[in-house]
């Protein structure tokens, strides 16, 4: 039992940033925009989350201010594609290099340290009283982190906007044909900023997770790619919210089981590469059965 | 009459590089410097301090002049290999993979036959590089030939397992003598002369330059360079006319793979001498900077690598003088590939229309 705890807990771990951007993903895809900063965003909001605990002493306007970065982030993105008609995939080639750049220069201005930033506090976890005795399924609730609700939460909340209000359809829309949408008399512009703003908020939030939840620190480049397998659990899951949910688990069981192949004689390096081999084997897999929004990435 | 045919391809040159291009891209390059300026002036630093200290860093004497050329060879070839993919209609962003995949099969070869003279050991080392960097670029052309996969997301993840698996090699079965993570050293015959012992600047700056000239009479004077633009203009009308698409596209990748090697065979060659682990300063990426601030034409590409490589090579001094961290560079960079990849910016700007958003 004790085992299959501590697995799940390592899973929990490594699910809630990957989930969190790939629902990043899916809100901003559903919508038509291409949302390929998101590694960037995410490595904003986990300076945001760091640099807010630290100056206020306080780790939730550190989550506050990661949001705020992050939505800012997406406005930037969606005012570039939209108004500036930027190339999307390159735009968000630009905003990664660009917040692997500023963090690392804020990060030697702030703390004089070209590697990481002091210790910060952290958001407090959280427990469910009554539910955390349940056994195995009982760490879900106990001395969790509040970034795990709220990646539970945004899901449901995303597939039942996306899904179940007319607010969704019109979106979901805008995803496939937004010449017709437009044509309806819809702000299209409008819900494609929205999109893109929400998006980069909750890729804020998935950052935020890394500094100041799983972590107590802001280390360079710390996202480390979190942000792309979020993009590919986003296709794996079919561009819907909850598949999201369902192949980032996928993607954090296969990634949690490297943690237990250390006792066997394999280098380290190949253990490392697994949650890249395994996107990839998933994108070979599962790209014939889903279908992307049809103007995605087109203007 | 030969007059008036040369004069005809310089008009045609100029046609696929129009003025209001290069224009642009020198207004990107000013709007970056600006705001770059204002974040060093928000960091409580003087940014005419800082530039002068990152121009004297790269023009201060020969030395640093043939250093700021030496460092912007890797972007040429890297750059190259996002141009190129870009002409065929994908976003290259694996080149940071290519290139170590593609200098690991230089150094291996170089190690397993040794005593292989010059004129051998160079033209056949660096065939087996590219080669190398050429089959590991054309995974994500064949996938997205295929399978329709997106190209980006498999070459970054392909970007990670190449840093590892080369980190394993040289930690492994190539590790060489010492504590470093590094091979041991390529033999002399494998290695390119430089100019002067005290500057990194010797005969790779001639292979860069051979090279953009083969590349650019290959898009644009030979028939396959043809069928690559055009799959890139519009996938769908190239394969109504009769164009084996899925062999252009992966052909397209193996190239741009190849391109990549390039980049790190001749660091490896003329300024390394052995392969050490994560050498490269993400060149891949940058290279993504240097292609869309050239307008992806390969001729473009060598002044806009000179640009970034002068960034990188002043740089280093100004951090020694200053304490400005180096990484602000990148924002430079950033801000460029941000300010180049919208292409309506300037006529925003130069309409002084209100942006209304």
């Amino acid at each position: 039992m004790v085992i299959i705890e501590d697995f799940l807990i390592i899973v929990l771990q490594v699910f809630v940033p990957i989930a969190l951007a790939a629902l990043a993903g899916t809100i901003s895809e559903r919508g038509g925009m291409i949302n390929l900063g998101l590694e960037g965003m995410m490595l904003m909001g986990a300076f945001a989350g760091a640099a807010g605990s630290y100056f206020f002493n306080n780790p939730f306007v550190g989550l506050l201010l990661a949001m705020f970065v992050g939505a800012m982030m997406g406005l930037l993105h969606a005012f570039f594609c939209i108004k500036l008609k930027a190339h999307q995939s390159v735009m968000g080639v630009g905003i990664n290099l660009f917040a692997s750049g500023l963090t690392a220069v804020l990060l030697k201005m702030i703390w004089n340290n070209e590697g990481m930033s002091v210790s910060v506090k952290v958001l407090p976890s959280v427990t469910i009283p009554i539910l955390n005795k349940i056994p195995i399924i009982g760490v879900l609730f106990d001395n969790q982190s509040i970034h795990l609700y709220l990646t539970i939460i945004i899901g449901i909340v995303a597939f039942i906007i996306i899904y179940k209000t007319k607010i969704g359809l019109r979106y979901r829309g805008i995803g496939d044909f937004p010449k017709s949408v437009e044509t309806a008399g819809i702000n299209v512009a409008k819900y494609k900023y929205w999109s893109v703003i929400i998006s980069g908020m909750i890729a804020g939030i998935a950052g935020s997770y890394l500094s100041i939840s799983l972590n107590d620190i802001f280390v360079k480049d710390m996202v480390a790619g979190r942000g792309f397998m979020g993009m590919a659990a986003n296709i794996f899951g079919g561009w819907n919210p909850i598949g999201s949910l369902i192949a980032s688990l996928i993607f954090s069981i296969a990634q949690a089981f490297r943690f237990y192949l250390t006792d066997f004689k394999i280098p380290n390096q190949f253990i490392e590469m697994l949650p890249y081999i395994v996107t990839l084997i998933v994108l070979v897999g599962a790209k014939s059965k889903s279908r992307s929004p049809e103007a995605l990435g087109k203007e | 009459m030969e007059n008036k045919k040369k004069n005809n391809s310089i008009k045609i040159f100029f046609k696929k590089l129009p003025l209001q291009d290069i224009l642009s891209s020198f207004l990107a390059i000013l709007l970056a410097f600006l705001v770059g300026s204002f974040i060093i002036y928000f960091m409580d630093y003087s940014p005419i301090k800082a530039f002068s200290a990152l121009f004297k860093g790269a023009f201060g004497d020969q030395r640093a002049i043939f250093n700021t050329i030496a460092m912007s060879i890797p972007l040429m070839f890297t750059g190259l290999a996002v141009a190129v993919g870009q002409q065929g209609g994908m976003l290259n962003i694996g080149a940071e993979g290519q290139l170590y995949i593609g200098a690991m099969g230089f150094v291996i070869f170089t190690l397993l036959f040794p005593n292989l003279p010059k004129i051998i050991m160079l033209p056949i080392g660096f065939f087996i590089g590219m080669l190398c960097g050429g089959l590991w670029g054309a995974i994500p052309g064949l996938l997205k030939a295929k399978k329709g996969i997106n190209e980006v997301i498999v070459c970054i993840m392909l970007n990670y397992i190449a840093t590892l698996f080369t980190s394993y090699l040289v930690n492994g079965p190539f590790k060489g003598e010492g504590m470093e993570a590094h091979t041991n050293p390529i033999p002399a015959s494998a290695q390119i002369n430089r100019y002067t012992s005290d500057s990194l600047l010797g005969n790779t700056i001639v292979i860069a330059l051979i090279t953009i000239v083969l590349i650019y009479i290959f898009l644009w004077k030979t028939n396959i360079g043809y069928k690559i633009r055009t799959v890139g203009k519009n996938r769908t009308a190239a394969e109504a006319a009769g164009i084996n698409v899925t062999f252009i596209i992966i052909l397209t990748m193996f190239i741009c793979g190849a391109m990549s090697s390039l980049a790190g065979i001749t660091e490896i060659s003329g300024n390394i001498g052995r392969f050490r682990e994560s050498f490269s300063p993400s060149y891949g990426f940058t290279g993504i900077a240097v292609s869309i601030l050239g307008r992806n034409h390969p001729i473009a590409i060598i002044f806009t690598a000179l640009l970034f490589g002068m960034l990188n090579a002043g740089s280093m001094y100004m951090s020694m003088t200053t304490s400005i961290s180096t990484n602000i560079t990148i924002v430079i960079q950033s801000l460029v590939i941000i300010f180049v990849a919208a292409p309506k910016l300037f006529s925003l700007i130069k309409t002084g229309k209100r942006v209304n958003i």
